[in-house]
């Protein structure tokens, strides 16, 4: 996936006003078939994923026993003793390591294809209508996170309502040799519509503007899901144990130390990943990533900030100390 | 490829420098490849008219999307101008890098040192590109 195909604030701006078109072949597919699937993701994952039904997706996160992030997820239930666990580029061979080995007393499959499969991901205002053109699949009955197998320009596909960037927008699971044609496909039923090919950089912006947390900066394996404030998607009711349970249930309840904020810039200069977030000049916190936001007209960040520094806050962008207001995350959201 | 003026001079880091010829105020602005390099560009910050520079000095930044640059005196001297339209619209270090896109002038002190013809630095964009 390249940085970017043109302008990237037209690519991003095509993905708020119509669509875009996203290579992000790079994920990983894992795929967890048997009797005992949904028990061993149960057991693996802090989501309980066996009480998912068939054709459901959900958001959620593998931990180490310390209840560290080892990566965020999203798991697909395909049929009754089939799932796909969908894991980060950086991340999915540690995902497909640890899944294996916490599977090993259950009746499962655990198979790593992220070799086999490739993903394309059509994302903005317009998807429905363009993908419409080129599947008879009931893509108006396709709930968001909810994915069915159909054809799309006579090729097989998975195809979900699922996303990274606070649009509406499906992405399809498809097989590597499908993927340059399906591609080519969509950019031309696409082209009416005002689609637009999209890189990493409208990529990472606009999962900023939806408040959306990346791995690498604002999840890594030495923060809980609470320190990220998705303490929700760790399900202590499931049955059973889970890896990370014991460190979880002891940090549950614990004051925040820190949360995950929002920043709007009152000035031009844009915070970045690692800069200090300062409250008089005195360190308290650090901005996980920042850019210019194309909606807002002004740099915005995400930081982790000590609980109780909501003003006077600044970020220190190579020395000076640049102003910056708090804001309620996400710092977009699109008009349903 | 990105095009490279042959009516200028040129700087390893991707500035280009007019005017050496006519005499003592030279302009500077940052080439085509560097643009497209950035990104678009979001953010300018240029050095304060009246202000000394030696050759190599950071004097500016420039900032996009993805990154920050920073922008170094490709000649020493004194700063006699800066373009605040570029400060106002960053967007036109993409769109124009060569004309409305030009970052500063400088009043030259001595003899300009190591810059490259378009020729050279041809050849060293088509190495990094």
């Amino acid at each position: 996936m390249p940085l970017r195909y043109g302008s990237e604030s037209a690519e991003h701006r095509a993905v708020r006003e119509a669509a875009g078109l996203f290579d992000l072949s790079h994920m990983g597919e894992i795929f967890l078939t048997g009797p005992q699937a949904g028990q061993a993701l149960d057991y693996a994952l802090v989501g309980h994923l066996s009480a998912l039904a068939p054709g459901r997706a959900r958001y959620t996160m593998i931990v180490n026993e310390r209840g560290g992030v080892l990566d965020d997820l999203i798991v697909y239930r395909l049929g009754d003793e089939e799932f796909m666990v969908v894991a980060n580029a950086s991340n999915y061979e540690t995902v497909a390591h640890e899944l294996r080995g916490r599977a090993k007393a259950y009746d499962t499959v655990v198979e790593d294809r992220s070799d086999q499969y490739a993903l394309i991901a059509v994302q903005g205002p317009r998807s429905q209508e363009i993908l419409a053109t080129l599947t008879d699949a009931d893509l108006g009955g396709l709930k968001y996170y909810a994915g069915l197998p159909g054809l799309v320009d006579g090729r097989q596909a998975l195809i979900a309502r699922t996303g990274y960037t606070g649009e509406d927008g499906f992405e399809l699971f498809v097989a590597n040799q499908d993927a340059v044609p399906l591609w080519h496909a969509i950019a031309a039923a696409g082209q009416p519509y005002g689609l637009t090919p999209a890189g990493l950089s409208s990529r990472d912006t606009l999962r900023l503007e939806a408040g959306m947390p990346l791995y690498g900066n604002e999840l890594n394996a030495e923060l809980t899901p609470f320190d990220a404030g998705l303490g929700r998607v760790v399900k202590f009711d499931k049955p059973g144990d889970f890896v990370g349970r014991s460190a979880l249930e002891a940090v549950r309840n614990d004051p925040p130390r820190r949360g995950l904020v929002g920043l709007v810039a009152r000035g031009r200069r844009v915070p970045r990943h690692g800069y200090p977030v300062t409250k008089d000049g005195v360190v308290v916190g650090e901005v996980t990533s920042g850019a210019p936001s194309q909606t807002l007209g002004k740099p915005i960040a995400m930081a982790y900030v000590d609980t109780g520094a909501d003003s006077g806050l600044a970020v220190d962008i190579r020395g000076s100390h640049e102003p910056m207001d708090l804001v309620e995350l996400p710092f977009y959201r699109r008009n349903k | 490829m990105s095009n490279i003026p042959d009516d200028l001079s040129y700087t390893k880091e991707h500035e280009w420098v007019a005017g050496l010829d006519d005499g003592l105020v030279v302009t500077v602005g940052v080439t085509a490849f560097a643009a497209e390099q950035l990104g678009d560009v979001v953010y300018v910050q240029l050095p304060e008219v009246g202000a000394n520079v030696e050759r190599g000095d950071s004097v500016g930044e420039v900032e996009s999307t993805k990154s920050v640059n920073e922008i170094y005196a490709p000649v020493g001297g004194e700063i006699t101008e800066v373009n605040q339209v570029v400060v106002d619209d960053p967007g036109l270090v993409n769109s124009d890098p060569y004309g409305d896109g030009w970052m500063f002038k400088v009043r030259v002190a001595g003899d300009p040192e190591d810059l490259l013809s378009p020729e050279e630095y041809t050849a060293l964009t088509s190495g990094e590109s």
